[in-house]
């Protein structure tokens, strides 16, 4: 029965996906149904993820599409800390119709339904939902990395109405997604560490690999900005960095 | 008890009139107290308006109050004067808190003055509830529609695309290139939100020094900003000069300094002031005049169609207290239902009291309570229902009559 609490997850989801683009004609009515519906989805989304944990012997999201599912649960999760407030409502522009797509990825590969899960301890549970978290988090450093890029687009080209659609500050962006990835690579070095202490000699594979490339990348990132690599091209670089995970990180974690 | 509104504002009296009656905060404490029960007196720039809550005498109390405050301007006091009462009175406060009387509709600064003027009042049930209900529709108006966020002059555009660019203005600095009174009006708007102006560069240096002194910061000559842009964050140049002052080539050179940090650069000169070619470098934020004015014209349309919104969410608030006021016609009649029953209830648990056991009168009285509150339930609920839709005086008058209410007062 929980596993189909998706649906209203999924639908809630893609509500506020819908109405983030409705409050782009002016905050009200469309803002407060994009903010309940990304409530409303990630307490369905929270219930779902319970039963899968309830009903399951191990770690239920040792699958792609079930490491999706819960990776879509921390992305909204950590959107809901800003998503709240007035001035970063908009970030909900980038990041529900990716979440809402990313969880309907995750109910076709049959990442939402209660099974057995993965036997594979304590310690290792711990280290994937670390690394998610800390996945999620630069996900969502990418969104306001996107947000900054139209940002920027919209002030460079004199847009008239710059003003009456509001979006989160050029500057605010950018410093939040600098301390986004810098709280990602924490929880990505704790989630290495975790991971590193049940390993043995041997298991050192190419997800690990791209995984420590992928850090060293974004701690290059964070140094740079001290050199002066911020906004444009601080945003570039952090979509550049998705895109990497996006496109590597699967293939080595899941590919056969 | 009645609702009385007595004022005058912007739209029909003028600023030398308005300045007589105009109160300063501790003066219309005094003066509400004066008045005697319910009173509350809002005075800004744009108004001065006595809020009554009296039985009688109340609008002759309020003009009297305002032609000795005009003084010998009194005479033209009767034709700029506005009197308002109950509903149309309320649904005005409402209006006010939400910005939507003001001169630019939907400023921000009204809410905070009908705030202060409530709390220096003399307010009882009447006037707490329709100032605090007041000031919600305020703050729902600017919560729930973008009337307050646009700005209606160059300036304040100005400054609030600095605000899209930075966020929080505090501590950001700002150079000013001009002495002129554009120059001026959008360092000042730019303080109001928390910038500081740090240097002020002007081809006479008299003037600069002495725009530089108005705005406490330093004076330097045209020719020595280049330097000056490695530090600030926000250029406003109106000057009179007849070609660039700034070139694209030194702003790209004192970009090198400033490590990524974005700069905006306000053009409000014609001819312009800074080359249009800045706004290609990566970080540099360019508007000149024409960009500004065609936000603002945006934002105003912006504005009125907003206003539209604002006035929905009034009218739902000041029909709310209206409906609270109409049930007020109906209390004492429900009260005095209440009391009768009530009455009756203990008369008869007395005579009953003697045949019954502790156990037992306990248990008929909570039996009777109960009996008594289920009764009277729906007529309470029916009431508040006609008097909202204005029949309740019809309805508590029946209910006197059917039940007798007040014939026993009115016998002793």
């Amino acid at each position: 029965m929980a596993e189909f609490l998706v649906v209203p997850a999924l639908l809630a989801y893609g509500e506020a996906a819908v109405a983030y683009a409705g409050e782009l004609r002016g905050p009200g009515l469309a803002g407060r149904l994009a903010t309940w519906g990304v409530r409303v989805g990630w307490l369905a989304q929270t219930a779902l993820l319970i039963g899968q944990m309830v009903s399951a012997d191990g770690f239920p999201w040792g699958t792609w599409a079930g490491a999706l599912n819960l990776f879509v649960w921390l992305v909204v999760g950590a959107y809901l800390i800003w998503g709240c407030t007035p001035k970063y409502r908009l970030l909900g522009l980038t990041v529900m119709p990716f979440a809402a797509v990313l969880l309907a990825l995750a109910w076709a590969g049959g990442g939402t339904t209660l099974d057995e899960g993965d036997r594979s301890g304590v310690v290792l549970a711990v280290h994937a939902v670390l690394m998610l978290a800390g996945f999620a988090g630069l996900t969502l450093a990418a969104g306001m990395a996107a947000l900054y890029l139209w940002q920027e687009r919209r002030l460079k080209r004199h847009e008239r109405r710059v003003l009456r659609v509001r979006m989160p500050p050029l500057d605010a962006l950018d410093r939040l997604a600098a301390r986004t990835v810098l709280g990602s690579l924490v929880l990505l070095g704790i989630g290495i560490g975790v991971g590193a202490s049940s390993f043995e000699r041997g298991d050192f594979d190419a997800a690990m690999a791209v995984t420590l490339l992928i850090l060293a990348l974004y701690a290059g990132l964070l140094v740079l900005r001290h050199e002066g690599v911020r906004g444009r091209r601080a945003a570039l670089l952090n979509l550049a960095g998705l895109a990497l995970v996006a496109v590597v990180l699967p293939l080595t974690h899941f590919a056969g | 008890m009645k609702l009385t509104l007595t004022g005058v504002s912007h739209h029909r009296a003028p600023i030398e009139l308005r300045e007589r009656v105009a109160l300063d905060l501790d003066a219309c404490a005094a003066l509400a107290e004066r008045l005697d029960g319910e009173a509350v007196v809002l005075s800004t720039c744009n108004r001065t308006e006595l809020y009554l809550v009296r039985e009688d005498h109340a609008e002759e109390l309020s003009v009297s109050t305002l032609t000795e405050l005009a003084g010998d301007r009194g005479q033209e006091l009767g034709a700029a004067l506005y009197r308002l009462r109950d509903e149309a009175a309320a649904l005005h406060l409402f209006r006010v808190a939400a910005g939507l009387d003001s001169l630019v509709p939907g400023e921000g600064e009204i809410l905070g003055q009908v705030r202060s003027a409530f709390e220096a009042g003399s307010t009882g049930p009447f006037l707490d509830r329709l100032f605090r209900q007041a000031l919600h529709a305020g703050r729902r108006v600017r919560m729930e529609t973008a009337i307050n966020e646009s700005p209606a002059s160059v300036p304040s555009a100005a400054a609030a695309l600095a605000q899209q660019v930075f966020d929080d203005l505090s501590g950001r600095r700002v150079l000013v290139l001009g002495a002129g009174k554009m120059s001026e009006a959008t360092a000042r708007n730019l303080v109001s939100r928390g910038a500081d102006v740090a240097v002020v560069a002007n081809r006479t240096p008299a003037h600069g020094e002495e725009l530089a002194r108005r705005l406490a910061a330093q004076a330097v000559a045209l020719d020595a900003v280049g330097a000056e842009l490695e530090r600030v964050d926000v250029v406003v140049s109106a000057t009179s000069a007849t070609g660039h002052v700034l070139s694209r080539e030194a702003v790209a050179a004192a970009l090198r300094a400033r490590k990524g940090r974005p700069l905006l650069l306000v053009d409000l000169a014609v001819p312009r002031d800074l080359d249009p070619a800045i706004n290609e470098l990566d970080g540099c934020f360019l508007y000149d005049v024409d960009d500004l004015e065609a936000v603002v014209a945006e934002t105003i349309s912006g504005r009125r169609s907003e206003a539209a919104r604002a006035e929905r969410l009034v009218a739902e608030e000041a029909d709310r207290f209206r409906e609270w006021q109409a049930a007020l016609d109906v209390v004492p009649t429900i009260a005095s239902l209440r009391a009768l029953a009530e009455e009756i209830r203990d008369s008869e648990l007395a005579r009953a009291g003697g045949r019954l056991s502790e156990r037992e009168r306990k248990h008929v009285e909570s039996v009777t309570s109960q009996i008594l509150a289920k009764l009277l339930h729906l007529p309470t609920i029916r009431m508040k229902e006609a008097a909202a839709a204005a029949d309740g005086v019809v309805y508590a008058d029946v209910v006197r009559h059917l039940f007798g209410l007040g014939e026993e007062e009115r016998r002793r």
